[in-house]
């Protein structure tokens, strides 16, 4: 059995984002990276049914970026994956879905591999094609937003969340895909035995011009803020000062306070 | 300008959000025709064409099958937008129905203005403005971004069949976890978001809850470290709710949870962060600390 999982590293999000030169994302001096939640729950999924496999069973780990992406794929070494790719690319987020998508295809293409794992989206970009266009792109079966998975002889038996917490469960044959969602396992923490193990598996280091053949398909014209729907109350200062406003507040607008 | 509009249809109902795909056609000013997978006997009460395939042959899920009947409805209309809802069958179908006819896919649209689309990134703090390069785009739209239009009529129906061998199989629906808590009734609710950093911290928020006479809400993260039972969820996929007050302790605002909780009559809002997102819909933001600020004002109401 062979498997990927493709990992991205996002930004914090709790940081505080500024536009970029061109205007069109964001600058990413003082921030700090790390692997997309999402991923996590892909890897962490894709380690376990490593495990069950055992010998046999080799899971790769891929991610497309500039150097600061060996972060994010030393730590899915480390949780349990085998191996990596790293697709070096230092513009990677100037390319659309369909262009990351079709890099992924074009390494993963000729790779036999049984059962390719991605998060459903990306924290920043958030466009959740990515996985399904891969799936699409090498005509493999896929199911997106997972939160049950099983593996057995062949098949995949998942559950997809849909609106309102109500869940569709739905079998597949591999080869396949599937998009990870936010609570399909408990994504382990890397142990320090494991961090060094880690440090002798191997990273591949392939070009992205290698693999790239495609034009973009679509472009962002502008990165800003929000426009500032205004209104809203913000308050700072003293914890005891806030209190009281805010106490006062609810007492003068809402009926539950008296 | 056409669009061809991609409607709900789930456990043998056609879903109401398919009324904001005609909210955004209309807002947009192009023509519209409308697919379904659904049944004839629950027409949607719209007065266009309607593309309609039987849902009880053609599966409610079955993504290459679906895949193929908007194709055909494709051919036949040629139209320049084809729009799903961003929903768990739009972001599933809409990369398939694109990568088919290698056209551009911009997800989760918000607003557009001049042939160029709004959309939210950065887990809703910054937003981008996507062009299309193809001819034929692929749109996504937030749930409840446009307001949903039921202008009435019946629809002339055209009938689609498309016959394709799937390897995935949809093996049925199972319900959500029963809810021990009826969130939706509650008239005060004060919910733990990730900010409060540790299940430990539950009972801080639990006991304003309880100072102000409401129930515990959570949102997703918090649900799935196992701080708090799901039945707490407020959001998408949790609870809806409507209180008269809502208090978000550590929520930054994703749209998932904005979704659950926004129709609140007073929302305050504790953060850390004075650009979280939940400020955008808080009728009172306050930046500090949630474990300073939560007790000190439990403590106070207490008094
Ligand atoms: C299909 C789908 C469905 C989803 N359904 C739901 C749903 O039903 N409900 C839901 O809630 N989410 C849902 N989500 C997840 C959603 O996108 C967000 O990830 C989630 O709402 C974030 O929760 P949070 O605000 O608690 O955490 P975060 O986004 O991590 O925010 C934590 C916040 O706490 C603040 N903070 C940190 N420390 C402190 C401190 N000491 N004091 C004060 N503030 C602090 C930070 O500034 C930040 O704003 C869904 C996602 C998807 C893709």
């Amino acid at each position: 059995m062979k498997l990927l999982v493709c990992i991205k590293q996002v930004p914090d999000l709790e940081s505080r984002f500024k536009p970029d030169a061109a205007g069109v994302w964001y600058n990413e001096t003082d921030l700090a990276f790390r692997m997309n939640e999402y991923d996590e729950y892909a890897v962490e999924q894709a380690v376990q049914l490593r495990e069950k496999l055992g010998d046999g069973c080799e899971l790769t780990v891929l991610s497309i970026g500039p150097d600061r992406v060996v972060e994010a794929i030393k730590k899915a070494l480390a949780m349990g994956c085998d191996n990596a790719a790293h697709i070096q690319d230092s513009a990677a987020s100037s390319k659309d879905p369909w262009q990351i998508a079709s890099i992924i295809s074009a390494y993963a293409k000729d790779k036999g591999f049984d059962i390719i794992f991605t998060g459903m989206q990306s924290q920043d970009r958030g466009s959740a094609q990515v996985g399904v266009t891969v799936a699409e792109q090498l005509g493999l079966a896929c199911t997106t937003t997972i939160t049950s998975f099983d593996y057995d002889n062949g098949t995949i038996t998942a559950k997809r969340e849909l609106e309102g917490g109500i869940k569709a469960a739905v079998k597949l044959k591999t080869p396949a895909l599937v998009t990870c969602q936010l609570g399909l396992n408990i994504p382990r923490y890397p142990t320090l035995p494991n961090i060094m193990k880690a440090k002798k598996k191997e990273i591949t280091a392939i070009a992205v011009a290698d693999l790239l053949k495609e034009a973009a398909l679509s472009t962002t014209t502008s990165f800003h803020p929000p426009a500032k729907k205004g209104g809203g109350i913000v308050l700072e200062g003293d914890v005891a000062d806030l209190v009281e406003k805010v106490i006062a507040i609810l007492k003068d607008k809402t009926a539950v306070l008296r | 300008m056409k669009t061809l509009l991609i409607g709900e249809y789930r456990d043998g109902k056609l879903l109401e959000s398919t009324y904001e795909l005609l909210g955004f056609a209309d807002q947009l000013g192009a023509e519209s025709a409308l697919l379904l997978v659904g049944s004839e006997s629950q027409l949607p009460a719209y007065s266009g064409t309607l593309y309609i395939a039987d849902a009880a042959t053609c599966g409610e899920y079955n993504p290459d099958l679906h895949k193929q009947l908007v194709l055909n409805a494709v051919q036949q209309e040629n139209p320049d937008y084809i729009v799903f809802l961003h929903s768990s069958y739009g972001w599933d179908l809409a990369p398939r129905v694109a990568a088919s006819l290698k056209a551009a896919q911009i997800s989760e649209i918000i607003a557009f203005a001049d042939g160029s689309f709004e959309v939210g990134c950065c887990n809703a703090k910054m937003r981008r403005s996507v062009k299309p390069n193809s001819s034929t785009t692929v749109l996504t739209v937030q749930a409840g971004a446009f307001p949903a239009l039921q202008a009435g009529g019946t629809p002339t129906v055209r009938k689609l069949t498309a016959d394709v061998t799937s390897p995935l199989e949809f093996l049925g629906y199972e319900p959500a976890e029963k809810k021990d808590v009826d969130l939706g009734k509650a008239e005060i609710i004060v919910s733990a978001g990730r900010g409060i950093g540790k299940k430990d911290n539950v009972p801080v928020i639990l006991a304003l809850a309880k100072a102000l006479g409401g129930e515990l809400g959570a949102s997703r993260p918090v649900v799935d470290a196992g701080w708090v039972e799901h039945s707490h969820q407020v959001g998408t996929t949790g609870q809806t709710v409507s209180p008269k007050l809502y208090v978000a302790c550590g929520i930054s605002g994703a749209i998932q949870h904005l979704a659950g909780m926004k129709k609140s009559d007073f929302i305050l809002a504790i953060n850390k962060d004075k650009d979280a997102p939940i400020g955008e819909i808080a009728d009172v933001l306050v930046v500090a600390d949630v474990m300073q600020f939560v007790p000190a004002l439990t403590a106070k109401i207490a008094a």
